[in-house]
């Protein structure tokens, strides 16, 4: 069995980035304050957009476009229900999930079988979207912890009533976090059906869009934690999509089970840290899944 | 005449309450101005309609002479108002630099904020590392943060609300001195509190406000307590009756009791000894313990064995349920969520701490018609004003709530009855009735702990007084005869006076 | 404009007003999705809604309706133990194939045995798989704290992959000319699970549903720990006042969720299904999400709430047929449902003014 290091990190790249680009984006709404569920649900109505337009245009750099505008659009939905409308987060998160999982399949079929554009090479034969998702994560941090809009971000998730009290915007800056994370998830998606499978499959996203939310929670809210987690998830799936080809004497089913059991670990593993650990309290937006009402 | 801001027949409504009513007043350069008004007054709508974050529903407002009428707090604060605010507008996982910034328009960059801020807060005395956490940081220290994002603006009037609640006697005179240093430079400074002696001699007039309406603007050093608490409240305080108290025999050992803490304040070898009949009275400023302490002697929090014994009988493994069968009774600070559930009616209140004993659960099947007719047997006790036994919680005011809470216990019949804040937020009426269903449970031979921050309440009601302090219990002195600078002295934690005082 | 007022209490009239006028809108948006497809909404609309109960097919799909919402019902009044509570156990779905898989084990063990005790020995090893597979997100919460909410959710991928192997591997009929899948346990007498009355589509599935809603209706609303559920999901600090442990509340509501789960897989797979596929899972533990919200947590609205998704199952299978409407229609219903459940749910909880 040859396992060669360098092409399994180019392969692991490749299988972290739509993790990546999903979870930058939660990361952003949850430290507005707000925990949407509903990632796979952005992600699989990405993947279609984004698959429609590239194959329709050729071009799948538009197909990324209409991938972000189309998570954006989603996300909407969920906006206006938490935001107006005050529903439960995460009851409005799955369903969120649940609707982009049929509406994915109803608009889909047409679009089974056929087979994307091809992608463009990148700087060292990598293409574009693994180098924008890695330069996103030093931009988002910078923005969080540099920037005057990101204070109010993090001021909003927090501590929304302060937040309020100072005048801020709280339901405008949560609504535009929304919208920015369904943009990234639904580019997340879009990697997935033109970049990794190169065509479009029901349900293709197969629970990426869970392990990214698990992602932010290992990340303990960081970005650069984010890159971390999302090339560990890219190890585990390479590795074992490698053993897999290898032809290890462990039953193909079995194999695949490992991202979401490794999920299932580094998650267990982070909690326990936080409960046990020396830090004292918790990484996580004081306000986070909270719902907001002012009187006036 | 330099009126900096002026109030003109300002009206605000909510559904059921008229918040405000034709509320007119003014505050003038350089004076301290207190708002003077029980609770439910219309204290904070009245401030809040000032900084922008209420809009009024008829008068006028205007600031150095200019209309004013603020949409929001930015408004506010570009125009010049500053707030601090009661229950501090923080963000605890932030730093002090980037605290300040989010309450400024235009902060400078980080370095020079940083430098301003330590400039600044050494010029008032006010100490603060702005590189800090707020989490890292005592009540006194998150309210100087408060101050100085507010002085940061050169604002020409200065809202402070109720600031004193958190402070220590001593650290409240260092906030007197820092407000008088800003009103001779000639900021205007509206100073709301309920706390008669402090507005008496610290502040140059007092608007008094009685349910929405402003019933005059005097000269508070020209009054007695008295006369401003008759203005306050409009009638003669009622004096509550003290007498047919006789402290017997130990019913409530504490000893040795320490928690781990984890988000709240660790208490450390917590140990007290209550006599049946008396009322101990624990003081201190909020956040050093109150809560854990009332958590671990209800059940809520486990202890180590030997450390809590009711007549004898070790309870420190039990849980609130097995305690309440025990005759250790407790009810917690927050009415909502805590001693109660907004959603539930009060029929279904009465559940969460009587079961046991009033009989309402048998073999684990609910008895409905036994809740309601005990919740109905408390709102008629004890006054509680309501439509009935369905209504919902959340539906009473602060302080009929209360009055159910406390009723709901003080049925119950206990041995020990453990309380936490009895009449915060409670009109005087009802805080009145309150006090004196404790004193009649201690008169009728229970052992009582009243934990609160209300100085005044606890001399009122406590044979003895204890101070708690990050988590640490002061030995027990006797109320009689204690005076409010050695109680300041206690609540400051300088347990040293005590080994001197200790009566034989 | 207009502005919201918090109400003390949810008033009974919007709590049964608004999941009918969620059912409604899904309606009405829906049509309007199937006429911009080119297709007749009302047409559509009653295909999906009036014939399967009353077309001309309805002797055919009338059974079907008690077929599924068997297991949807059977599951949903697990889950609203724990979302009463604020506990999310949303892995009904990978719980419902575990629990599907060891009843079946039972059987393929004891094939060809005749005995009375095998349906029983089934059902106990069913409950038993789906409850040990709730176990896990509970035990991960109370010893860690880890998100019940992911891990159960992960789970049910690794519950699908189990299922696939079991259908590859271990479980495949050695005289199945070697396609995948198991034994077809309803030509196995001794652990089938047939209909109660033939054609009825009642198997004992439904009236496991039946006594669940019975048992969850009695705990909810006369036992003291359906009191402790509800006050654990409205105030969790006013609970522990009371004196409830919340891990015991967890334990417990992912536990019987779990169980209730493995039950509906185990009769599906003793009935309907009647073998264990790679597919097995057929998205019953999400829908039963829905049909827990939309009959309001509330075993009445439970009951109604199955039956009507159910419809929707067997009318979309129809429009497929009669009108060539796609397959997954009936899953954007299904989510369009809860979204104007959720957005209508705003008017129990507040007073909508206009603002003066």
């Amino acid at each position: 069995m040859m396992i060669d290091p360098l092409s399994v990190f180019i392969l692991l790249l490749g299988a972290a980035t739509p993790i990546l680009f999903a979870a930058l984006g939660e990361l952003v709404v949850e430290r507005a304050g707000v925990l949407n569920l509903g990632v796979e649900g952005m992600m699989i109505t990405g993947a279609l957009a984004g698959f429609a337009a590239a194959h329709a245009s050729g071009s799948p750099a538009l197909g990324f476009i209409a991938a972000a505008v189309a998570g954006a659009a989603l996300s909407m939905t969920f906006a206006a229900l938490t935001q107006f409308l005050l529903s439960n987060q995460v009851a409005t998160g799955l369903a969120l999930t649940l609707f982009g999982l049929g509406l994915t399949a109803m608009f889909g079929k047409p679009y089974e079988g056929m087979k994307a554009p091809a992608m463009m090479p990148g700087p060292l034969g990598l293409n574009w979207m693994i180098w924008l998702g890695i330069a996103l994560v030093p931009v988002v941090w910078w923005f969080l912890s540099r920037t005057r809009p990101g204070l109010i971000l993090r001021a909003v998730g927090e501590n929304h009533d302060a937040a309020h009290g100072l005048g801020y915007p709280v339901r405008r800056v949560r609504i535009l976090a929304i919208g920015f994370g369904g943009a990234l998830a639904g580019m997340g998606g879009a990697y997935i059906s033109i970049a990794t499978v190169l065509q479009w499959t029901e349900g293709m996203t197969a629970g990426a869009g869970w392990i990214a939310l698990a992602i932010v929670v290992f990340a303990q809210w960081n970005p650069w934690g984010v890159l971390a987690g999302a090339w560990l998830f890219g190890g585990v799936t390479v590795l074992q999509l490698r053993l897999q080809a290898a032809g290890v004497a462990v039953p193909v089913q079995l194999l695949s089970m490992a991202p979401y059991l490794a999920t299932i670990i580094v998650l267990v593993l982070i909690s326990a840290r936080q409960k046990f650990g020396r830090s004292g309290g918790g990484a996580a937006p004081a306000s986070l899944g909270r719902p907001f009402h002012a009187l006036k | 005449m330099s009126n900096v801001f002026r109030a003109e027949g300002l009206g605000k409504t909510y559904p059921g309450v008229r918040a405000n009513d034709d509320v007119s007043f003014a505050v003038e350069a350089g004076e301290i101005h207190a708002l003077l008004g029980e609770n439910g007054a219309g204290k904070s709508t009245l401030v809040k309609m000032i900084y922008g974050l209420v809009r009024p529903d008829e008068g006028q407002m205007a600031l150095l002479g200019a209309p004013y009428a603020p949409h929001d707090p930015r408004a506010a604060r570009a125009a010049g108002v500053a707030m601090v605010f009661q229950h501090f507008s923080l963000f605890d996982a932030m730093t002090v630099a980037e605290n300040v910034a989010l309450g400024m328009e235009n902060p400078p960059p980080q370095p020079e904020l940083s430098r301003r801020i330590a400039d600044l807060s050494q010029g008032y005395g006010l100490p603060l590392n702005p590189a800090r956490r707020i989490a890292a940081l005592s009540a006194g220290e998150r309210q100087r943060v408060e101050i100085l994002r507010c002085l940061l603006q050169n604002p020409r009037l200065l809202i402070m609300d109720e600031p004193t609640s958190v402070l220590t006697p001593q650290e409240a005179e260092i906030l007197f001195a820092t407000l008088r240093q800003l009103a001779e430079a000639g900021t205007a400074i509206l100073y709301i509190s309920h706390k008669l002696e402090e507005i008496r001699s610290h502040c140059d007039r007092a608007t008094i406000l009685r349910q929405g309406k402003v019933v005059g603007t005097v000269d508070p050093r020209a009054h007695s307590a008295r006369e401003l608490a008759a203005m306050m409240v409009g009638a003669e305080m009622r004096l509550v009756d003290r007498s047919g108290r006789k402290p017997a025999a130990p019913v409530l050992q504490v000893r040795g009791l320490s928690t781990a803490g984890g988000e709240g304040v660790a208490l450390k070898e917590v140990a007290l000894t209550l006599r049946s009949g008396e009322i101990l009275g624990i003081g201190g400023v909020a956040g050093n313990g109150q809560e854990e302490l009332l958590s671990a002697l209800s059940g809520e929090t486990p202890t180590a064995p030997g450390t809590i014994a009711l007549e004898g009988r070790d309870l420190s493994r039990a849980g609130p349920e097995a305690r309440r069968r025990a005759g250790l009774l407790a009810a917690p600070e927050d009415r909502l969520g805590h001693a109660a559930v907004p959603e539930f009616s009060l029929a279904e209140n009465t559940l969460l701490t009587a079961g046991a004993r009033q009989n309402l659960i048998r073999r684990g099947l609910i008895d409905r018609k036994a809740a309601t007719d005990f919740a109905q047997q408390v709102i008629r006790a004890f006054d509680v004003r309501t439509p009935g036994p369905d209504t919902a919680a959340g539906a009473l005011s602060g302080g009929n709530l209360q009055k159910f809470v406390i009723g709901r216990e003080v049925l119950g019949r206990p041995r020990v009855l453990v309380v936490n804040q009895p009449t915060w937020g409670v009109d005087a009426g009802a805080a009145a009735a309150i006090r004196q269903a404790l004193l009649d449970l201690a008169a009728q031979g229970a052992g009582l702990i009243v934990i609160s921050q209300d100085l005044d309440e606890l001399l009122e009601l406590s044979d003895r007084f204890c101070a708690l302090n990050q988590g640490r219990l002061s030995a027990p002195r006797p109320t009689e005869g204690l005076t409010i600078e050695e109680i300041g002295l206690m609540l400051g934690g300088a347990h040293g006076m005590e080994v001197a005082h200790v009566p034989a | 404009m207009f502005r919201l007022e918090p109400r003390a209490s949810a008033p009974l009239l919007w709590q049964v007003a608004t999941p009918v006028l969620a059912v409604l809108a899904t309606m009405i948006v829906g049509g309007c999705l199937f006429a911009a497809m080119g297709f007749d909404p009302v047409a559509a609309i009653r295909t999906i809604f009036w014939d399967p109960l009353f077309g001309p097919t309805a002797a055919y799909s009338r059974p079907q309706l008690l077929v599924k919402a068997g297991p949807l019902i059977l599951i949903a009044s697990g889950l609203a133990l724990g979302f009463r509570a604020g506990i999310w156990n949303i892995g009904a779905e990978g719980q419902y194939i575990i629990g599907a898989i060891c009843g079946a084990a039972v059987a393929l063990a004891a094939y060809p045995m005749d005995a009375f005790w095998i349906f029983p020995a089934m059902i106990l090893a069913g409950a038993a798989g789906g409850w040990a597979w709730g176990m896990v997100p509970a035990v991960l919460r109370n010893w860690f704290g880890a998100s019940e909410i992911l891990v159960s959710l992960m789970l049910v991928y690794v519950a699908q992959r189990i299922a696939a192997w079991m259908a590859f591997g271990p479980m495949k009929n050695p005289e199945g000319f070697n396609f995948p899948g198991s034994r077809n346990l309803q030509q196995y007498e001794a652990a089938s699970n047939p209909d109660l009355i033939a054609n009825s589509g009642l198997h004992w599935g439904g009236v496991a549903a039946v006594l669940a809603l019975a048992a969850t209706w009695f705990v909810m609303s006369r036992h003291v720990l359906g009191f402790h559920i509800r006050t654990a999901g409205a105030a969790p600090r006013a609970a522990r006042f009371a004196g409830v442990r919340p891990e015991r509340l967890v334990a417990l509501c992912l536990g019987v969720s779990g169980a209730l789960a493995g039950l509906a897989g185990l009769f599906e797979v003793a009935g309907p299904a009647g073998q264990i596929t790679e597919s097995f899972g057929s998205g019953y533990g999400f829908t039963a999400i829905i049909v827990a919200f939309l009959g309001r947590l509330h075993p009445l609205g439970i009951l109604l709430a199955g039956l009507l998704l159910a419809l929707t199952y067997i009318g979309g299978e129809l429009a497929q047929m009669m009108l060539n409407l796609p397959a997954a229609t009936v899953q954007v219903f299904q989510g369009m449902l809860l979204f104007f459940l959720l957005g209508f749910d705003i008017l129990t909880r507040y007073r909508i003014r206009r603002r003066a």
